[in-house]
């Protein structure tokens, strides 16, 4: 447990370690910025903070989302066309940061950070402050073009596993990673679709081997999926299945109660 | 002085490298090292050549353009003459490689991406020859103005997913198949058509297209020309120019890389990332990148399909930073305009393509003089374009 310790107490170690030590796991979802609107962004993040989630994915959307299925997609230019950029959404954290103190990572892709700056990028985004970035595009040999100006400014690189990294670059990203070890729970694009069995054996080894608190991501539906999934890990991330929950239910008591319904069964 | 690039890391100077979701790491790691033992097994290589030359039609000939160099009236034009390979372009020699390789590491779903269309029949073809399934994603833009690639695919048995999302072009199409290898990536190979995506893509697409190259060297040295040497190939993601070029970065010839400028390069209707683009990572791999303020990428335009792309190879940027290379590019005009020209003086109708190549001449010509020798990459024939060609030259 040496390097999670000693890793500097960001929100987000602090929150995962307070959990730990309460026996709960966590639950994080991820909402693109922008997403169904401009003005919708800060009262979902509330909604969501009341309804008890512990991590929030802030999703900067692109233009070419390769990762993403076709959920994230159309969110992603939706927000796009409603004119989202990276300075608005830095804005944006700072605005969240005026009401909670819940931990938020941005997560996407490169270029747009490249166009803004690397460097300016942590330094803005630690100064509204993000707690850290997930950057799927970037694998462990390239995390060193950003771990400096991370470490400088306090922001965690969250590193991701896939079930086709081989067990020793799993105990290698997990040294490398902050915050946590997010895991990819299937071979795919965000929303793809998983059964629990396919993912179980794969993320008990994951979480064997790390020292990191395991995070698993990527096609988790349900409630009751993501309590079987969160049950040999340290907790859930929920994706597409939050943003379709956002296009069928609105920001209403429905969908705090739907985020309710998860916290409490994990 | 050793070229070796890429380096170990997959990097061209500053350019290249492997920018994809941890999923695609391990196997783009397999795929690295295959292609680095097969690349030294006499039983591939006898085999990637044998398939080359019984299948695919080669050699191409190298053809002494008489009229056009008449015309011009400076230095000799030759004309590689990739538009007679099997399938009408040059794109089958990387595709018979990569179908090898596919072959050998037991995949047996293959999935494409294509723009004018050329990549996805000649991986088609190759798939049909091995028994293999194969899928091809086609931006719905695409599959308009190549209505007969679309078919002459399905005709060869491969599935064409039309493509809706974004500007339904060769990006799209691209980050579709990608989306397809990241989630069925155990049992699919992913051909890729240029030499753009991830290491050891690029470098893998440049050696198996460096046939064209060496075939003209050797060509060349049959005809006993002069020492002064001009080549000339269209870039869109690089393919058929890095396989001209790659043979002749050690020796004296001069080299130009020909971009779309669409409509014009001080318009935003363009596709020439090497002469407007910002470096950015898309598809996996450093390099430049069409893009506006904000990082997102933006929209090529070019008549030719199979240069409407955003992005460029990373050696096409390293040996534009070098300046090793130079490059050029031709607006939508003069590409239609070349493409007459040659049809009326050679009787050889080229694709729009490889009509950037043919319009640079116009430019080059002046600067050349007689006895010294150009090469133009006729990387594909105008079959696929006739719609095109009969929308936009009129004939009395
Ligand atoms: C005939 C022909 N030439 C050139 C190209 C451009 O590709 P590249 O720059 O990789 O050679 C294409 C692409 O479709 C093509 O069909």
């Amino acid at each position: 447990m040496s390097s999670f310790h000693e890793d500097h107490q960001s929100r987000v170690t602090k929150r995962l370690l307070e959990l730990r030590r309460k026996n709960r796991k966590a639950f994080a979802v991820f909402l693109t910025a922008g997403y169904p609107s401009l003005d919708s962004t800060l009262p979902l993040v509330r909604l969501c903070d009341e309804a008890g989630i512990d991590i929030l994915e802030l999703g900067m959307p692109f233009s070419d989302p390769l990762a993403d299925g076709p959920i994230i997609q159309a969110c992603s230019q939706q927000a796009l066309n409603n004119g989202v950029t990276l300075s608005w959404i830095l804005e944006q954290v700072q605005a969240i940061r005026e009401f909670t103190n819940l931990p938020l990572v941005l997560m996407g892709y490169l270029n747009p950070i490249f166009r803004y700056g690397v460097e300016k990028f942590f330094r803005d985004a630690s100064s509204v402050g993000v707690d850290g970035v997930i950057l799927p595009e970037v694998p462990l040999e390239e995390v060193h073009r950003f771990s400096h100006h991370a470490r400088a400014n306090s922001i965690d690189i969250v590193l991701l596993v896939s079930p086709t990294t081989p067990i020793s670059r799993i105990k290698e990203i997990d040294k490398t990673t902050s915050g946590f070890l997010y895991c990819v729970s299937s071979t795919g694009v965000t929303g793809h679709s998983t059964t629990v069995d396919e993912v179980r054996a794969y993320v008990v080894m994951v979480k064997e081997l790390a020292v990191h608190p395991v995070l698993v991501g990527f096609g988790i539906r349900s409630a009751e999926h993501a309590q079987q999934v969160a049950s040999v890990a340290d907790g859930v991330i929920i994706g597409s299945e939050f943003l379709t929950k956002i296009r069928s239910l609105g920001q209403t008591n429905g969908l705090q109660m739907w985020i309710r319904k998860i916290r409490e069964s994990l | 002085m050793k070229y070796g690039l890429p380096d170990k890391r997959g990097y061209f100077g500053a350019y290249g490298g492997r920018f994809v979701p941890e999923t695609l790491i391990e196997p783009l790691r397999r795929l690295e090292k295959l292609y680095t033992r097969m690349k030294r097994d006499p039983a591939f290589t006898n085999e990637y050549y044998s398939i080359l030359r019984e299948y695919a039609g080669r050699p191409t000939p190298l053809t002494f353009a008489e009229r056009l160099t008449a015309y011009y009236g400076r230095a000799s034009i030759f004309l590689k003459r990739e538009d007679l390979c099997h399938t009408g372009a040059h794109k089958i020699n990387n595709v018979v490689g990569q179908i090898l390789l596919a072959v050998r590491s037991k995949k047996k779903r293959i999935i494409a991406e294509t723009g004018a269309g050329q990549h996805g029949v000649a991986t088609a073809t190759v798939a049909a020859r091995f028994g293999l399934q194969c899928v091809v994603y086609m931006g719905e833009e695409d599959m308009h103005r190549q209505q007969l690639n679309v078919y002459r695919m399905k005709m060869l048995g491969a599935e064409v997913i039309p493509v809706t999302s974004g500007s339904r072009t060769l990006k799209d199409a691209t980050s579709e198949a990608i989306r397809d290898w990241v989630t069925n990536v155990n049992d699919t190979f992913y051909v890729i058509g240029s030499v753009v995506g991830p290491h050891p893509y690029p470098m893998m697409v440049r050696d198996f297209q460096a046939i064209i190259g060496k075939e003209v060297r050797k060509q060349l040295r049959t005809l006993n020309t002069g020492k002064s040497l001009y080549l000339i190939a269209c870039v869109g993601g690089g393919s058929n120019a890095a396989g001209l070029f790659y043979p002749f970065l050690q020796s004296t010839a001069r080299m130009y890389g020909v971009e779309a400028a669409g409509l014009g390069l001080d318009t935003d209707k363009h596709a020439a990332t090497l002469a407007k683009g910002i470096p950015g990572v898309l598809h996996g791999s450093l390099s430049y990148v069409l893009q506006d303020d904000d990082g997102q990428i933006a929209l090529a335009h070019s008549i030719s399909a199979g240069l409407d792309y955003p992005g460029v190879g990373p050696e096409h940027c390293y040996l534009k930073e070098s300046g090793r290379v130079q490059y050029h590019a031709v607006t939508d005009e003069e590409a239609l305009k070349a493409a007459a020209l040659l049809a009326k003086l050679e009787g050889i109708i080229p694709a729009l393509e490889s009509a950037h190549a043919i319009a640079f001449l116009e430019k080059l010509m002046p600067c050349t003089k007689k006895g010294e020798c150009v090469v133009v990459n006729l990387s594909g024939r105008g079959d696929k374009d006739m719609q095109t060609f009969m929308e936009r030259l009129t004939y009395e």
